[in-house]
Formats: C-alpha cells, sequence, structure tokens
C-alpha cells in the first residue's frame, strides 16, 4: 500500500504497542542540550539504570552560553553550574559532547545536520520544540520533555501516539525579497497556532523542491508554531548532495547504499494524506508579526488589526491583549513602527546563507544609531565559515556586533536580553510576551533582510523597498 | 514500580482566562536555569503576576479566594511554545492536580500526563460554566472524573475528554511509561540491529 513518508519512518521504528493503546518508537538519534537534560540524568540516577545506547546521543551547549565571553567560569553562576552539569552528565554516560573546545558548538538544529548526524529516515528526538527542523532532511524529529529525555537515554524509544499527516503544498516561485521564513509565517498565519495539533506537516510541492536545505530547515523548524510537534519534506538530490562528506554521513559503498534507502522514505505519489492543504507561492509576501504568537501575522503592506473591526469575542479580546502588550496602533500600517533592537540569528535564521544574503545588502550600509543590532551565527562551524568569506566585517562595518554562537537573544537565557520595553526585529521564532529577557520586551518576527532593513532605517520596513531587492 | 490510579482529582479550582497561554508566560525562561525541577512552584505565569518592579498585579493566582485551588481552568491551545517539561512542573509544583482547558498543545499534553496530572478538553460554553460556579462561589470543589470522562460541581456535570491512551494510562496507573518501556529492550536492540544508521 502507497504510505507517506512519515508512515514508512514510523513503521520502521516500531517496536510495540504498549498497553495504552501508544507505540513504542525507537529513537535513533538522540540530541540533548544543557537545559532541558540535567533533570533527565537525575532521573536516570535515582532509578539506578544506565544510558542504554550512548553512541546514539550527542550533546551540545547552546541555551546558556554569553555569546560575548569564550573563557570559563560565566559571569552568571547559574549558566556556569547548567555547563558542568552538561559536561559531567556526559563523560559520566560516554556521550559525545560538542563543547565550544571542539570548533563545532552551536545550536542543537544546527550542529546536528552540520556533522550529517541528521539524515533521512531517522527518528529524533530532543528536548526542544524546533526539533521539527531536522524534519528538512525527511527524518521525524520530536520535540520532547525532559521525563521523554529519560525514557530516550534509558531505553532509546518513547511512547507516543501516532501522528495524522496533513500535506501542505506550496507550488510557484518567491517574488525578489520573499523568503523562506515568510513562507512558513505565511503558512502559520493561514493554518493558525493550533492548526496542526495532533498533525504531521508534510511540506511539498514546487517551491520546497527547489529550496536548499537551509531554506527547509527554516519551514521545518517553525512546524511547531503551527501546532505541528512534527514538519518535514521528503528527501531529495539536494538533501544528499548536502549530506555528503559530511562527518557522521556514510562513505563508500555504504553511502551509495544509504542513497538507495534514503530514496525509498520519500512519500508514495499515490499515498493518502488525513489533510491536503495547496498554497500559491506567488500569493507570498514579506511578513512580519504584529503580536504575541506567530500566528499574528500580516504582510510588510498591511496594517495592524483593528479589534473594532473582529468578528469573533475571543479574536476581539486576543487581538486587545496583543496590541496592549505590543503598544501599537490598532488600524496603523505596521511598516514605520520604531524598532530598538535587531538581531539576526536562531536555530530558524542563523545558518550560512542567511547571512551571506544579509551581507549581499548591507554592505556600505550603517546600523542607525538608535538600533542596537547583534548579529550571532547559530554554530561555531557558520560562524567559521562566514569569517572565511569577510561577512563579519561586512556586519561589523554596518554597525552590528559579531557575536559567539549560541540561541542568545532568541528566549534570553543568556546575558543578550531585551531591556524595558525595547521592540526588537528579529530573525528568530517566536515573539511571546516577555520571550526576549525583559517581561515588557516586544517582537517583532521576519527574515533576517527585514531584520536588517530595519536596523539601518530604524523603522519596520520593506527590505525590497531600503535595499532595492530585484532579484533571488 | 507500581504507579498511583489516577481515577479522579478533586479539588477547589481557578480560571486563567486567554487562549494560546504559552509554555513561556507559564514559566519564563530565566527561571530555567538550574539543574532540577524543584523550586519552580513559586515561579509559575510570575510575568503576568507581577510587574517589572517584581509587585504583584491583578491575576486570578494572586487573588486570595483562590489560594489553595488545585484545579485549573482555561481556554484554547494551552501550553503552546517550547516542549519544556517546566512548563507543567510549575503548575503541578505550585499545587495543581489537573487541568481544564478548550485544548492542549501537543507536548505539553504528553508532558502533563507522564506526570500524573491529567488534562482535560471541555467546550468553551461549559468552561464558562465553570468559571462562573468557581467565581460565584470558590469554596466549591470540582472534580475531574477521569473514569467518567466528565466535571462535577455541585450537583451539575459538564463533559471532558480525555484522549484515549492518556485516560487508560491515568486510569489504569502506567502514566509514566519507563517500566513498560524498558521490558520492551529486547527488542528495542532487534529493530536497532536492522537499522544501518544506528550501527554508528
Amino acid at each position: 500500500m502507497a504510505q507517506s513518508l512519515f508512515e514508512k519512518v514510523w513503521d520502521a521504528h516500531t517496536v510495540r504497542t504498549l498497553a495504552n493503546g501508544q507505540t513504542q518508537l525507537l529513537i535513533g538519534t538522540h540530541l540533548i542540550h544543557e537545559v532541558t537534560s540535567p533533570q533527565a540524568f537525575g532521573m536516570l540516577r535515582d532509578l539506578n539504570l544506565p544510558v542504554l545506547m550512548p553512541t546514539r546521543t550527542f550533546a551540545t551547549v547552546d541555551h546558556i552560553v554569553p555569546t560575548d565571553q569564550l573563557v570559563e567560569p560565566y559571569a552568571d553562576p547559574l549558566a556556569q553550574a547548567m555547563m558542568d552539569e552538561l559536561r559531567k552528565n556526559c563523560a559520566d554516560n560516554n556521550v559525545t559532547f560538542f563543547d565550544r573546545a571542539s570548533g563545532k558548538q552551536g545550536i542543537v538544529h544546527i550542529v546536528g545536520p552540520e556533522q550529517g548526524i541528521t539524515q533521512p529516515g531517522t527518528t529524533i528526538a530532543c528536548g526542544d520544540s524546533h526539533t521539527s527542523t531536522h524534519g528538512a532532511f525527511g527524518a521525524i524529529a520530536f520535540g520532547i520533555g525532559t521525563t521523554q529525555i529519560r525514557d530516550v537515554l534509558a531505553t532509546q524509544t518513547m511512547a507516543l501516539g501516532k501522528l495524522k499527516v496533513r500535506r501542505v503544498e506550496v507550488n510557484g516561485q518567491l517574488g525578489p525579497g520573499v523568503y523562506a521564513k515568510d513562507v512558513i509565517l505565511h503558512i502559520i498565519a493561514k493554518l493558525g497556532v493550533n492548526g496542526g495539533t495532533g498533525y504531521a506537516y508534510e511540506f511539498a510541492g514546487t517551491l520546497f523542491d527547489s529550496f536548499s536545505m537551509e531554506q527547509r530547515m527554516t519551514v521545518c523548524n517553525m512546524s511547531i508554531e503551527g501546532g505541528a510537534r512534527v514538519g518535514y519534506i521528503n528527501p531529495d538530490a539536494t538533501t544528499f548532495e548536502y549530506l555528503k562528506g559530511r562527518h557522521y554521513s556514510p562513505v563508500g559503498a555504504d553511502w551509495d547504499a544509504a542513497v538507495d534507502r534514503w530514496r525509498g522514505f520519500a512519500s508514495d505519489p499515490d499515498c493518502a494524506y488525513d489533510d491536503v492543504v495547496v498554497i500559491d507561492a506567488a500569493h507570498i509576501a514579506p511578513s512580519v508579526t504584529w503580536g504575541i504568537n506567530p500566528g499574528q501575522g500580516i504582510t510588510i503592506d498591511q496594517s495592524i488589526p483593528d479589534p473594532a473591526l473582529a468578528t469573533a469575542a475571543d479574536e476581539k479580546a486576543s487581538i486587545e491583549e496583543a496590541l496592549a502588550y505590543m503598544k501599537l496602533t490598532p488600524g496603523a500600517p505596521i511598516k514605520g513602527t520604531p524598532v530598538d533592537v535587531a538581531f539576526i540569528g536562531s536555530c530558524t535564521n542563523g545558518r550560512l546563507s542567511d547571512f551571506q544574503e544579509v551581507a549581499k545588502y548591507i554592505k556600505g550600509r550603517k546600523v542607525v544609531a538608535s538600533v542596537k543590532a547583534i548579529a550571532v551565527p547559530g554554530s561555531q562551524i557558520v560562524a567559521a565559515q562566514c569569517e572565511q568569506q569577510g561577512l563579519d566585517k561586512i556586519f561589523t562595518e554596518a554597525g552590528f556586533e559579531w557575536r559567539a554562537a549560541g540561541c542568545s537573544m532568541c528566549l534570553a537565557m543568556n546575558p543578550d536580553k531585551l531591556i524595558g520595553d525595547q521592540l526588537c526585529a528579529s530573525s528568530s521564532n517566536r515573539n511571546f510576551k516577555g520571550r526576549q529577557g525583559s517581561i515588557t520586551g516586544r517582537t517583532v518576527l521576519m527574515s533576517p533582510l527585514m531584520v536588517a532593513a530595519a536596523a539601518v532605517t530604524g523603522f519596520v520596513s520593506d527590505a525590497r523597498e531600503v535595499f532595492q531587492v530585484t532579484s533571488n | 514500580m507500581a504507579l498511583e490510579k489516577i481515577t479522579a482529582v478533586t479539588g477547589r479550582a481557578v480560571h486563567v482566562p486567554g487562549n494560546d497561554i504559552d509554555t513561556d508566560r507559564i514559566i519564563p525562561a530565566r527561571f530555567m536555569k538550574c539543574v532540577t525541577f524543584d523550586g519552580l512552584g513559586e515561579f509559575l505565569f510570575h510575568d503576568v503576576r507581577n510587574d517589572p518592579e517584581g509587585n504583584e498585579v491583578a491575576h486570578p493566582l494572586n487573588e486570595e479566594r483562590f489560594k489553595g485551588a488545585t484545579i485549573l481552568l482555561s481556554g484554547a491551545n494551552f501550553g503552546c511554545g517550547s516542549s519544556r517539561e517546566h512548563a507543567p512542573q510549575a503548575i503541578q509544583k505550585y499545587g495543581f492536580h489537573g487541568v481544564v482547558a478548550e485544548n492542549f498543545a501537543e507536548i505539553f499534553f504528553g508532558n502533563s500526563t507522564t506526570l500524573g496530572m491529567p488534562c482535560a478538553t471541555a467546550s468553551r460554553e461549559d468552561i464558562a460554566k465553570l468559571a462562573a460556579a468557581v467565581d460565584a462561589d470558590p469554596s466549591i470543589e470540582l472534580t475531574i472524573d477521569v473514569e467518567a470522562q466528565v466535571v462535577r460541581y455541585g450537583v451539575d456535570s459538564v463533559p471532558a475528554e480525555i484522549r484515549g491512551s492518556a485516560r487508560d494510562g491515568l486510569l489504569n496507573g502506567r502514566w509514566d511509561a519507563i517500566a513498560e518501556l524498558h521490558e520492551g529492550v529486547p527488542q528495542v536492540k532487534k529493530i536497532a540491529a536492522q537499522l544501518p544508521y544506528m550501527a554508528v
């Protein structure tokens, strides 16, 4: 019977059906970081259980690392304690740790693909909701809680109910200055922040076929912002090309066998889906959020919603709550909203191509004096690649601070935080209340080039106009 | 280790209204700089319960009449956002034993069930009824009946669904899967041996 990739991978990793009807699913690859794993190791110690397959867990440190301090001890003793705990847990359990001294450290969702750990047809789990990123390779990747981290460490499995599959098909080409980030913000605004609950999203269609792996990762990364725990794209020649020669990729005859196997995981052309949504890429424009969840987004030419025009009572209440927090005026254009901070980075948009694209346009431009702008590569390898190409100089000459790799201001568990009610033009993934480290801080999500446009004008701006973008 | 069979939870309730209440709001990231879950309860909803100077602001959890509530009522898409188990841990450690909402974000639902904290889904209208009853008399006790899938209050009740596998797990004392998963390890090793990528 014709099957989707989700079903094929699920079946290949099914251990058995549990008494409550859930599946015991084998998790082939487990990624951990310092925030959600220490308690799981503690639970293992309490249960006196060893890590079952230490070679299938890989660790990095990302959330708490300062991006302006490499030497330890860190200024924040709590951050240092988390660092020490992860280092000890990895050493005690023979888990590979991409520490900062390795030159391979970075955000977990950037490190996995970069090392070739993320592969098609595999199951991946990580105690981090943006684990869906790895689905860009045709893996089924789950964000999990700490108790499930314990389960994966102890048994290399977890208990899960099978998800339904929605094919989100986007066909056509994007206009100049429109990016993968705009595509996923468009999808979330269209299907809602909880539209994907209970579903895996299969991103398909000619647009995603034409995307690079980095663009695909940006899209899959934010699946969870639409409520979908899993998002994936069928593996193809682009996927294999990206993986070839990476540290953990198979070599020689094993490589050829792997590619044959990987190809076989792609959804069968005639397989059934629980739901199908079709979108025309030509309808997608540069997008920005105006509210306090990633579904509260509009295109750069649109106006901030007016609660008076809302049709449902709870929609009105949601808009009012969001605008009160964001201090934005109903009905006003979003374009022209003053910006205090500009942040380029995160597991959504902290990869080489993100910095390359921005560098093309900011060369010779200057960040306005009223804006603090920081650029944070997603990994040490991304940083090194950028630096080899001289991109760091382009950023610093334009007035950005060029920082060391980490999650940084996406969630501000390190010293990179908004102050007071600063408004941040951000290439990250969440605009929740207080997300960027200040209880009254405000976030407007957008593509990296739109962040750069905001940085050089001081306002939420249309990058196509600011940088005269005519091609992509 | 046999787990408690959770057939019902009973207690006073508090309504925290709103849709899309995210895990950053439930437990802000800066309180996750810890290596245990101890002490998270006091920071539950911290940044919407306090102003930037740390003074309490109007919030249901700050109201004296709702102190001691053990059942949390809320809106749609409760627990969206991050996979942080710190969110249900904070709710549970604050003293809640169950949550009733219009619906739940996927990861939050699973994390809560694994802690033995039932998440029951009820309609907007029925949650409004429960909230009105609690508002009129905060001393009223609610019961999330996991077996019957209703929430009882006084002589009334409303339907409240608990998804199949979660309900089974709670009722039969297998909401934490570790023991059963561990029994499957011999089979896990067999399946892993068939997957070339796991040989690395």
